[in-house]
């Protein structure tokens, strides 16, 4: 790819005003970008030049900061980018170490699931109420959960967060700064990974693991195809393309999610140790010895 | 007389609504717990309904999608402010575009018993940041007409105390504990959600119905105030298409 389409790429996820297709496989080709891409300034080598883009775009709704005890990681991508086992294994590394380590997965919340499954199955929602009822879901897990336990000192692993809301109900037609804000609320996390992938390999992944595509999941909702495997890779493709978008705004940590269960493992704990290890120290919750089966398990991974 | 106004929304169109299509009218009557708001409605929706209109009632808690939710999630006791604000939103989101816009295509008087208002001032009441609530409520619909039903919060315990003879937790604020007990709760809660309707009254053009009056003097200002919104068009469409079907 050459520069000039790289840079329009990147302008036009700056400005959040256009769709970009077929990203991630041409950016395998340069892992020196991926691994920048969440620093403020970003460079690009190709041919022995360099190039700087400056100042990304900031969300015009920052999240809160967090300034507790705790710390919150959390993992985005599209479905079959593979963050969740990358964070069950983080996770497992750190509780083996004895920090107090909670996790919470998307739409998990006691209080609204039995709402969003009688909206699932009789396909009640449209964008609005899907984005609202996930939101609502988020909120609880906010309010009774996240934010209590940072508050009290652990480490919070959460499986997708407020970007998935940004991708999909986006890919849905919501519009991006509303939902933006509906999130206003949410605490930032302090590290945002990012597991990118070429929609071949994750749709292929998704449908050689799984018996039936779901409803919502293949976007089905939005008539973009009577084929449900076609209006899966369509709604996936336009995620991919929000999230591809968001790099800058958010901050991600993108990892690429072609490599090896280990090889990106390894870089999460890295990054991890890099950006975490000095509060991981002093601020978070830690047993004085660490659970010495958990730790064998965790250390048998790498 | 002007023509009616056509119906706009606040800052977040809905997909797929054209607000041109949207020929009947909407009224929304506000007001705090126990101010005779239910009284008002079915009074007026009588006698809308005797003049020849049709008529759609709708209220809060009251969505086929999160309806259910919200009733199981205040049994509980771990409803948190700002998921109990996200709730009530869904449930309104889902009446606006399943039951109320649908109806607003075909000409209805839409009576709504507590809008986005309602939802904002409680967020507001329990520490809510104003502009979120105001931006994320911002797919509802410019109502044509609101009367806002004001009772100061002694005139409110009186009312509960002599009604239903007993407070409610929600309507005391009990989750959030604005007092010990919760009479003192109630009287604070409700005192700031009558501010937070103050505020908006004026932001959002109420036409304020002083409620501390015989419920027959508030119907008669209610109808006289609502005879000139020209429903008169709403009807006239419904039963061109009326006749539109039997032909």
């Amino acid at each position: 790819m050459s520069i000039a389409a790289y840079l329009g790429i990147l302008i036009r996820a700056s400005t959040k005003l256009h769709f970009i297709r077929g990203m991630p496989r041409a950016l395998d080709q340069h892992s020196a970008v991926a691994r920048h891409r969440s620093l403020d300034l970003l460079t690009f080598s190709e041919s022995s030049k360099v190039i700087i883009v400056a100042s990304p775009m900031r969300s015009p709704y920052p999240l809160l900061q967090n300034r507790y005890a705790g710390e919150l990681i959390v993992v985005e991508g599209i479905d079959g980018s593979g963050k969740s086992t990358q964070l069950s294994l983080l996770s497992q590394w750190l509780r083996a170490q004895g920090y107090a380590v909670a996790f919470s997965e998307w739409n998990s919340s006691p209080l609204v699931r039995a709402t969003t499954r009688r909206g699932k199955r009789r396909e009640m929602f449209t964008p609005t109420t899907f984005s609202l009822i996930h939101a609502t879901d988020f909120a609880d897990r906010m309010e009774s959960y996240i934010l209590p336990l940072v508050k009290a000192g652990a480490v919070v692993c959460a499986d997708r967060y407020a970007y998935t809301a940004f991708g999909r109900d986006v890919a849905r037609g919501v519009s991006r700064r509303w939902v933006r804000n509906l999130y206003r609320f949410a605490l930032r996390p302090d590290l945002r990974f990012y597991f990118r992938v070429p929609l071949d390999v994750a749709i292929e992944r998704i449908l050689s693991g799984r018996t039936a595509l779901k409803y919502y999941e293949a976007g089905m909702d939005l008539g973009l195809s009577r084929n449900i495997e076609e209006s899966f890779r369509i709604f996936q493709g336009r995620i991919l393309d929000e999230y591809e978008a968001m790099i800058d705004e958010v901050g991600f940590r993108v990892i690429d999610a072609t490599g090896s269960i280990e090889e990106q493992q390894r870089e999460m704990r890295e990054t991890v140790m890099e950006v975490l290890g000095a509060h991981l120290k002093t601020g978070v919750l830690k047993s004085p010895a660490g659970d010495s089966h958990e730790a064998e398990r965790a250390s048998a991974v790498l | 007389m002007k023509p009616k106004e056509p119906l706009q929304f606040y800052s977040e169109p809905l997909p797929d609504v054209d607000p041109s299509e949207l020929t009947g009218t909407l009224i929304v009557i506000e007001g705090p717990d126990a101010v005779g708001r239910t009284t008002q409605i079915n009074l007026l929706r009588q006698w809308l309904e005797r003049e020849g209109h049709a008529v759609l009632h709708s209220g809060m808690a009251r969505s086929a999608l999160a309806g259910k939710g919200i009733q199981e999630a205040k049994k509980g006791n771990t409803l948190g402010p700002v998921t109990m604000t996200l709730f009530y939103l869904t449930d309104f989101a889902d009446r606006l575009e399943n039951e109320i816009v649908p109806a607003l295509r075909a000409g209805f008087v839409v009576l709504i018993d507590r809008y986005i208002y309602s939802i904002m001032a409680r967020a507001i009441a329990r520490g809510e940041d104003r502009l979120w609530i105001e931006q994320v409520s911002g797919f509802a619909l410019v109502p044509h007409a609101v009367y806002y039903l004001r009772a100061e919060a002694h005139e409110l315990v009186r009312r509960v105390v002599l009604g239903r003879g007993a407070f409610d937790y929600w309507e005391s604020g009990m989750d959030m504990r604005f007092g010990s007990d919760m009479h003192q709760s109630f009287v604070r809660y409700q005192t700031k959600l009558v501010r937070a309707m103050d505020r908006m009254a004026k932001q959002y053009d109420f036409t304020v119905v002083g409620a501390s009056r015989p419920s027959e003097v508030i119907f008669r200002e209610l109808k006289d105030h609502i005879a000139g919104l020209q429903l008169g068009k709403a009807r006239e469409i419904v039963s061109h298409r009326r006749a539109a079907r039997s032909r």
